[in-house]
């Protein structure tokens, strides 16, 4: 009877992340050729440097970073691969720059699923693809189970910003029209509502898309009308109202009656007794635009379909510098606020 | 929405505050008891369309509010046991003890789980048999019956890891509380709908009679409100202390009787303490002998816990109508939501909370 | 105190021995239990608490009191004044 050699091979075909697959060793390299480098693939990437060497164009250089961690990884109408792509994307966009490159940091758990892994990196490339940018540069680390939940990602984006443009939050002027690019709270309560434990059956999709290509246009076409852009993401509307009125000293005026709310966001809100404007959105714009211009900017902006159900919301004021006051459906006025953290459900 | 926007037409809006202004002929103090109401009132700023010959003030109807400090301090202690998954409405999470409130517990390692329903705390517990489920049962007349039924379920399961830690308060002895007080300033009541939705409105009669003040239920949205101000203003007018039903489409006299029989299963009436207001006899619920081993604060021995309220806060008086939030001298200043000092400025329904958020622009 | 929204029973289910249902609040659909409402039926609207469907809505008495304020506004009884104060909604 002979008896086999000791040491048996390791098993290199793993179903979930493994320690080792961020000690740096053979089997990083596995998850890199067997999960990231089929969807990913780009002249930069492929040579697996540590760094990624680019000649940028010419003129100012829009720099962003941005981490996501959302519960659940997978919600309805995205996954957090995209979220992480369209996010970036954005903020570089509503700076008016042209997005370019991004890099990717993955913190992933021990014990996520390789095919869950997949499916997020294969929508960060079609992410990155839809907006026109690419992933140069990246890097994975594992934690141990339960240090994080399922995966972290981390995105830093480089933009040129356009000749002659010039957003900030602190340019409002009174007089501007502050234009909003659809309806209110579709990402936050898509997230919420999917969550265990909250007895919804609902499928309220998240609005997550990148609104490179629309900004682009409107500043093609406007470049001087537009005075700021913001993506209202975490905090809402109201957060970023109060974000743009508070910078520029000005008072923002809005109105109840046009804010555009889904039915089934508005039916969630009203039981989970949250309000929209507090709600997190991925994929909505708010502009100050002079008013000259309002009409303009806002037929462009609906000609894109991110911004077809766009409106003009309200104005820029003198009075009350740095508050947001909102005309209700009776006609009386009331401040809105920031919202204070995180948004509970409540029963009273 | 259905059963919503009907309710919210700003042109059936303007016709009862035209119809209000019409029929006021002097000036009226009325109290809305449901921090629901005071909620919807400032957020849809419906106290700057009245005329001004009309009050309202806010009452104690905010569960979150009136839960006493000593409760907070109980729920802070058992949610930060190694063996315990603390539940609780998303409410209750930032209301402050002494020093902490739920969030702290959670993030000093405590397992503080939000819960939409009561039975999904319940759900919880048969999922971890090996933890202790307690729930936060916190709330009025209208969340007794769901409280009461996790623990009816739990008992026919025989679920020994899941337990409640009750804090249920009840409206009509607040009512007393507050017209017997030497201070009060409240003519007529606007009724909590939803409370009433379970107990009926036959339990008010005596109240309107014994104090003669008028009494009208009503619901959430800005036409029920303005119609319940109008119809209770009538009545004031005509000096009438009489119970009129102005939320006909869910309260009937006699409310949900198979609410109540369960309630009545699982809870009996007890003294309990309100904070701010200190003890008000009968006023709320505790669980029945039956139901003893389900009860969170016997379990865990937290009974001995007590707790003493800031001295700046003077959310007791605020509650009662006889202070608005604006004359608490650390509104706005030591009290904010942030760093609030009262229940009342917890709650985005607390009396406090909702004059800090939806204030009244002066300009 | 107590939101409690109004939706319709679009399903019944048991769970675990209770009477539940699955509410349509404008198209969010919720789980609700339906315990304390027992003669429900699919279609009919409720209002729910704390996941719990509290009364059938009266359909009736809702539609009674709404057509009487439209009738008022109709016939106008009631007038408003020269100096209402509802401003106009720009
Ligand atoms: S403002 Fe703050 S300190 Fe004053 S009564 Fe209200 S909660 Fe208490």
């Amino acid at each position: 009877m002979t008896i086999a050699p000791a040491c048996p091979t390791p098993i290199m075909q793993h179903e979930t992340v493994q320690m080792a697959h961020g000690a740096g060793g053979r089997l990083s390299q596995a998850l890199m050729q067997r999960v990231f480098m089929p969807h990913l693939s780009n002249a930069f990437l492929d040579l697996l440097d540590d760094q990624a060497k680019l000649d940028l164009p010419l003129g100012r250089t829009a720099f962003t970073t941005d981490t996501y961690v959302v519960s659940p990884v997978f919600f309805p109408g995205g996954n957090i691969g995209e979220l992480a792509v369209n996010g970036t994307v954005n903020d570089l966009a509503v700076g008016g720059a042209r997005p370019l490159y991004l890099s990717a940091g993955f913190v992933l758990e021990e014990g996520l699923l390789l095919a869950e892994l997949e499916t997020i990196v294969k929508s960060m490339a079609e992410a990155a693809r839809r907006a026109g940018v690419m992933i140069v540069t990246g890097d994975t680390k594992v934690v141990g189970k339960g240090q994080c939940d399922k995966i972290f990602i981390n995105t830093s984006g480089i933009g040129v910003i356009r000749e002659g443009v010039n957003l900030s939050c602190r340019n409002l002027k009174a007089g501007d029209s502050i234009i909003l690019s659809g309806t209110v709270g579709d990402h936050g309560m898509a997230i919420m509502t999917s969550r265990e434990g909250l007895s919804f059956h609902s499928r309220i999709t998240s609005d997550c898309v990148a609104l490179n290509g629309m900004i682009g246009s409107i500043l093609d076409e406007l470049p001087c009308a537009i005075h700021a852009m913001r993506d209202p993401t975490r905090g809402g509307v109201a957060a970023t109202l109060n974000e743009l009125a508070s910078s520029s000293s000005v008072g923002i005026e809005i109105n109840e009656s046009t804010i555009p709310v889904k039915p089934d966001v508005r039916g969630a809100c009203e039981l989970l007794g949250i309000d929209p404007l507090h709600v997190a959105n991925e994929g909505k714009l708010v502009v100050a635009v002079a008013a000259d211009n309002a009409r303009e900017a806002l037929d462009l902006i609906r000609s894109f379909d991110p911004g077809r159900d766009a409106v003009i919301i309200g104005s820029v004021v003198d009075d009350h510098p740095g508050m947001v006051v909102m005309r209700t459906l009776y006609g009386s006025r009331r401040i809105i606020d920031l919202p204070l953290g995180e948004q509970l459900p409540r029963i009273c | 929405m259905r059963y919503i926007d009907e309710y919210r037409d700003p042109e059936l809006a303007r016709t009862l505050l035209d119809e209000i202004r019409r029929k006021a002929t002097r000036r009226w103090t009325i109290m809305e008891i449901c921090g629901g109401q005071t909620h919807s009132i400032l957020r849809n700023g419906l106290d700057q369309l009245l005329p001004g010959s009309i009050e309202l003030v806010h009452g104690p109807g905010c569960p979150v509010c009136v839960t006493p400090l000593e409760s907070i301090e109980r729920a802070l202690a058992i949610a930060a046991r190694e063996e315990v998954i603390f539940t609780s409405f998303g409410d209750m999470l930032r209301v402050p003890g002494n020093a902490k409130d739920l969030f702290m517990v959670r993030s000093a390692g405590g397992d503080v789980r939000i819960v939409f329903s009561p039975l999904d705390a319940l759900q919880i517990a048969r999922d971890n048999p090996s933890k202790e489920v307690v729930f936060f049962a916190v709330g009025f007349e209208t969340t007794a019956p769901a409280n009461a039924m996790a623990v009816w379920q739990a008992a026919r399961e025989g679920r020994e890891n899941f337990s409640v830690l009750v804090s249920q308060v009840m409206v009509p002895p607040a009512m007393r509380a507050i017209l017997s007080s030497p201070g009060n300033r409240v003519q007529g009541f606007l009724a909590a709908g939803h409370v009433c939705a379970v107990m009926g409105y036959e339990e008010y009669e005596p109240v309107a009679r014994e104090f003669h003040v008028p009494i009208v239920p009503t619901g959430f949205e800005p036409v029920d409100l303005l119609a319940g101000i109008l119809n209770t203003v009538e009545l004031l007018e005509e000096g009438r202390a009489e119970v009129v039903n102005r939320y006909g489409r869910v309260v009937s006299r006699e409310g949900n009787p198979v609410a109540r029989e369960i309630m009545a299963k699982v809870f009996e009436v007890i003294d309990r303490p309100w904070r701010g207001i200190g003890l008000i006899p009968d006023s709320g619920l505790g669980l029945r002998e039956a139901f003893a081993r389900f009860d969170a604060e016997k379990k865990f021995h937290v009974t001995n816990i007590c707790a003493q309220e800031s001295p700046l806060c003077m959310s007791g008086s605020v509650l009662q109508g006889m202070l608005k939030p604006d004359g608490c001298p650390a509104f706005a200043k030591e009290c904010t939501p942030e760093h609030p000092l009262g229940a009342t400025m917890v709650s985005s329904e607390g009396a406090c909370a909702a004059y800090y958020n939806y204030h009244t622009i002066v300009s | 105190m107590c939101l409690a929204i109004p939706g319709k029973l679009i399903e019944l289910t048991t769970e675990n021995g209770l009477k539940m249902g699955i509410i349509d609040v404008n198209g969010s659909k919720t789980r609700a239990c339906l315990e304390y409402v027992p003669d429900i039926k699919a279609g009919q609207y409720t209002i729910v608490h704390a996941g719990f469907a509290l009364k059938i809505i009266d359909e009736e008495e809702a539609a009674e009191s709404l057509k009487l304020w439209q009738e008022l506004i109709e016939s106008g009884a009631f007038q408003p004044e020269e100096d209402s104060p509802f401003p106009e909604i720009v």
